[in-house]
């Protein structure tokens, strides 16, 4: 509560000796903003929300779970049914790990969209990601921790993807395992880093936010703030924007807590881990099917692996695909050769950005498919595994060919001179009232 | 296949896709939805209809099945007296403190203590059911895609004779919902196999409908108390974000 | 929130002010009351469950208990001492003038039925669990119980005679169910 001049003695004796209190008013505060930030600007701070719950309920549930094979699944039954409002804490942790994904894959969609990972951002950009990679981390142990059918045979098929290195990959996968199979030691090596990681990403957060408060914050034209015009203070502006964000979003967050707990879920993981019965179909978690469907692409009788079938086998292209199609992004910043950032000003690149989403969009369709079902009923012959090679091969294509040609042959459209007086040279002006609510004008 | 009920139904449902339906192969019958009066927004529970439920699983399916999450004492919430409760558990035994001379002992169970289990381990339950293992019911319906409409399903899916053609194995019975159509368990429910308390008719159906809403509650003993909330909850953020939205506009109403 | 009233800006009659403060007001306590009732299930979550509730009456059956015996039971994690007293140790309890005792209290404030000794045994010191149990024990100068820890002295009421306890040891809340059925909590 620190405003302006009017502090108090206290605060004034401890900022003179620990300027907590000057940094929280610049960088949180003054920290000039661009004004004509859209509601895509919003699901940053949504993200930073997320991650409080879930390390807060997620604390309340670790001092009422046990990480044993012989008990955790009756433990977490026990925080459902006899630990006060364990239901609540429980669902809100299970469904907080859905509401991260959707949150932060659209944060990532809304960089791709308007260029933030370009120069100066690419360091800010590649902080994400490595966040980005904790999160999925993180998300896979914990799925592991209830210990039901899924969360054994997903661990199994996840932690045997190393066994694709060659020469040390049966090593690997047995230290990972603790063991000669998912057991004991692994759930409780999965409890102790699932509890970590979240730690390390905050740590990361602020590292992201370091790097943002440096290069300041992109904005739907892509162009930088030119003066105090084009900025306002982020509070009250986007203080209260925020507010308003995250009441949305907690009224979509709650509806699944408590009117559709287990949408996000699936039915086997309330039947106990079995090492002898494996699932008829495994499917991982919805945020992770567009990767498993890149991992199943690469098959020994198909296209996508002919190309390279002399040199690896077929699992570990799977898996260099996989973990390749994440790495990527890490050499985007360089890969996008155009000197223009955002998508409004870039007519090929917009069309290119939805085809990639609806992209990844199938790809995740395909993971969650069985690779031999038909694709469509009228359409014999074509099955999933078709579909997910052509799918995988776009998402590739999109990155390591379309962006660097894109930039090169694209002429894009006249950009604006500032964000406060965006007078095209083409004859056009867009008025500063409507580039504030892009959204509401879209 | 089709695995993922909740989130790839509804991109089906949109139309985005050719929506393979929930079966196997093709071979089970689409499974019909029933009213639950636990279903919906403001969805509970029908105290007499789990009682009844109650009676069915203790004279029926307790002989093979488990529910060993649940306690003698959550029977409460189903409207049983203490006392009642307390005849229910004392029925069973329960290994006990070993006596003075280490020889272990049982002691009759307690409200406290969760479902005895029918057997004592899974080699046995298999030994007494031709091999195959009765899955515990604690969870069951939210174990199984469709839920509760699955477990109606199959209850009153049993056909006394398999189609021409389909080759049952040993012991097997004909059930048209379940994958695969071969189920180890044989019809449970016969007309009239319990006696209702109050009275009610005990057709296959209401037994099925009954049994079904006392698991439906054995799985999900928050779902009223998590529904409640849930309206008073979205009651309050509603009108907490709309104050937001008021108060964001009016600081902005100055940015030009 | 409340920095919203003041950084608001803009111009305007005091009408508009009044009403712009009253907004900022009320989202800002509505938003505050929402966090703390938020708070609650985390804090509760904490407490003690239903399961744990659920044990913390016990049902004991004393059916077996001989006339100067006495048995241990554990109740909420801790031991409780029933104890079947003879006749002479209900008569030595009963006789103990109230002054003596750094802990008055009367014998028959201390049970339902003089036969029947129930009380917590946990030493009122430091928490150490006293002798006297067995038959073979050391029962202290007052033929009760003796905590070996710091050299406390119970009586046959369990009451403190010698030593560095404060108080007596204490009797839980308990009801005779039937002659041979106690519950305990």
């Amino acid at each position: 509560m620190s405003n302006g001049n009017g502090q108090s003695g206290l605060v004034k004796w401890i900022d003179e000796r620990l300027p907590v209190f000057t940094f929280m008013q610049h960088e949180l505060n003054d920290y000039p903003t661009p004004k004509n930030l859209s509601y895509w600007w919003n699901f940053g701070s949504l993200a930073g929300f997320v991650l409080v719950v879930m390390i807060v309920t997620g604390i309340m549930l670790a001092m009422n779970y046990t990480p044993h094979v012989d008990y955790a699944f009756d433990s977490v039954e026990r925080i459902m049914r006899d630990v006060n409002y364990g239901w609540l804490l429980r669902y809100i942790h299970m469904n907080g790990g859905s509401m991260f994904f959707i949150v932060v894959y659209i944060h990532i969609f809304r960089g791709l969209y308007y260029g933030s990972y370009k120069s100066p951002r690419e360091l800010l950009w590649m902080l994400g990601v490595i966040i980005l990679i904790l999160m999925m981390a993180t998300a896979f142990m914990g799925y592991v921790l209830p210990w039901g059918q899924m969360s054994f045979w997903g661990a199994t098929v996840i932690t045997n993807l190393f066994s694709a290195i060659p020469l040390i990959g049966e090593d690997v996968v047995t230290w990972l395992w603790g063991g000669f199979a998912v057991e004991n030691p692994t759930l409780n090596r999965f409890y102790s880093l699932h509890y970590l990681f979240p730690f390390l990403i905050v740590g990361v957060v602020v590292l992201h936010m370091v790097a943002l408060h440096t290069t300041k914050s992109n904005n739907p034209l892509g162009i930088d703030a030119k003066g105090p015009q084009d900025t306002i203070p982020f509070h009250p502006y986007y203080t209260m924007k925020d507010y308003f964000g995250i009441g949305v979003f907690l009224i979509f967050f709650a509806g699944f807590v408590f009117f559709a707990p287990n949408f996000f879920g699936e039915p086997d993981n309330y039947i106990e881990a079995d090492p002898l019965v494996t699932p008829p179909h495994i499917v991982p978690e919805w945020y992770f099917l567009p990767y498993y469907a890149i991992l199943r692409a690469f098959t020994e009788d198909y296209f996508l692996y002919v190309p390279i079938s002399w040199l690896m086998s077929a699992k570990l292209a799977g898996v260099i695909a996989m973990f390749g199609s994440i790495f990527v992004l890490f050499a985007l910043p360089w890969l996008d050769t155009s000197p223009v950032r955002s998508a409004r000003f870039r007519p090929i690149y917009k069309q290119f950005f939805w085809l990639f989403l609806i992209n990844c969009f199938i790809l995740g369709v395909v993971g969650a498919k069985a690779p031999d079902d038909q694709v469509f009923t009228w359409f014999e012959g074509f099955q999933y595994v078709h579909l997910g090679q052509i799918t995988t091969a776009y998402y590739f294509f999109h990155f390591l060919i379309l962006f660097p040609l894109l930039g090169k042959l694209e002429r894009p459209k006249p950009i604006p001179k500032s964000i406060s007086e965006p007078v095209l040279p083409g004859g056009g002006t867009v008025a500063a009232g409507a580039a504030a609510k892009p959204m509401e004008k879209a | 296949m089709m695995r993922r009920a909740g989130f790839l139904t509804t991109l089906a449902a949109l139309g985005l896709f050719a929506s393979q339906t929930a079966q196997a192969a093709g071979d089970a019958h689409p499974i019909p939805s029933q009213e639950w009066s636990h279903s919906g927004l403001f969805g509970t529970f029908d105290q007499a209809q789990l009682q009844r439920g109650f009676t069915v699983y203790q004279n029926v399916c307790a002989g093979c099945h488990s529910l060993r999450l649940v306690a003698y004492r959550n029977l409460a919430a189903i409207g049983l007296t203490e006392d009642e409760i307390k005849a229910v558990a004392a029925e069973q035994e329960v290994d006990g403190e070993p006596d003075e001379d280490g020889e272990p002992t049982t002691r009759p169970a307690i409200p406290a203590d969760r479902f005895v289990p029918p057997f004592p381990n899974e080699q046995a339950a298999r030994a007494a059911n031709g091999g195959s293992m009765p899955p515990d019911l604690s969870l069951m319906t939210k174990a199984r895609i469709g839920g509760p409409d699955y477990l109606y399903a199959l209850l009153v899916g049993y056909q006394d004779e398999a189609p021409e053609g389909v080759e049952m194995g040993e012991g097997m019975s004909y059930n048209i919902y379940y994958p695969g159509n071969q189920i180890a368990m044989a019809a449970p429910l016969a007309e009239g196999a319990v006696d209702y308390a109050d009275g009610t008719e005990a057709s296959v159906e209401q037994m099925a409908k009954d049994v079904t809403a006392f698991l439906s509650w054995a799985a999900e003993p928050e779902l009223e108390d998590r529904k409640r909330m849930g309206v008073k909850v979205l009651l309050f953020l509603i009108v907490l974000t709309g104050l937001f939205y008021a108060v964001k506009k009016k600081v902005w109403a100055d940015v030009h | 929130m409340a920095d919203a009233a003041a950084a608001g800006g803009g111009a305007g009659h005091d009408e508009d002010v009044t009403r712009r403060d009253f907004l900022y007001i009320a989202t800002g306590a509505f938003g505050v009351v929402g966090t703390a009732i938020a708070l609650w299930p985390f804090v509760d979550s904490m407490n003690p469950s239903a399961d744990t509730l659920a044990l913390s009456t016990i049902e004991v059956d004393i059916s077996g208990v001989e006339e100067g015996q006495s048995i241990t039971v554990k109740w909420r994690g801790k031991p409780v001492f029933i104890r079947r007293r003879t006749q002479d140790e209900i008569s030595e309890a009963e006789s103990v003038a109230l002054t003596e005792l750094p802990d008055p209290q009367a014998d028959e404030d201390r049970v339902q039925k003089a036969e029947w000794l129930i009380m917590v045994g946990v030493c009122t010191h430091l928490g150490c669990i006293p002798l006297g149990q067995k038959a073979s024990d050391k029962k202290g100068d007052f033929g009760g119980w003796f905590c070996p820890c710091h050299g406390s002295h119970y009586d046959t009421s369990g009451r403190i005679r010698k030593g560095p306890a404060p108080e007596n040891l204490p009797v839980p809340q308990y009801t005779f169910l039937d002659d041979t059925t106690v519950r305990i909590g």
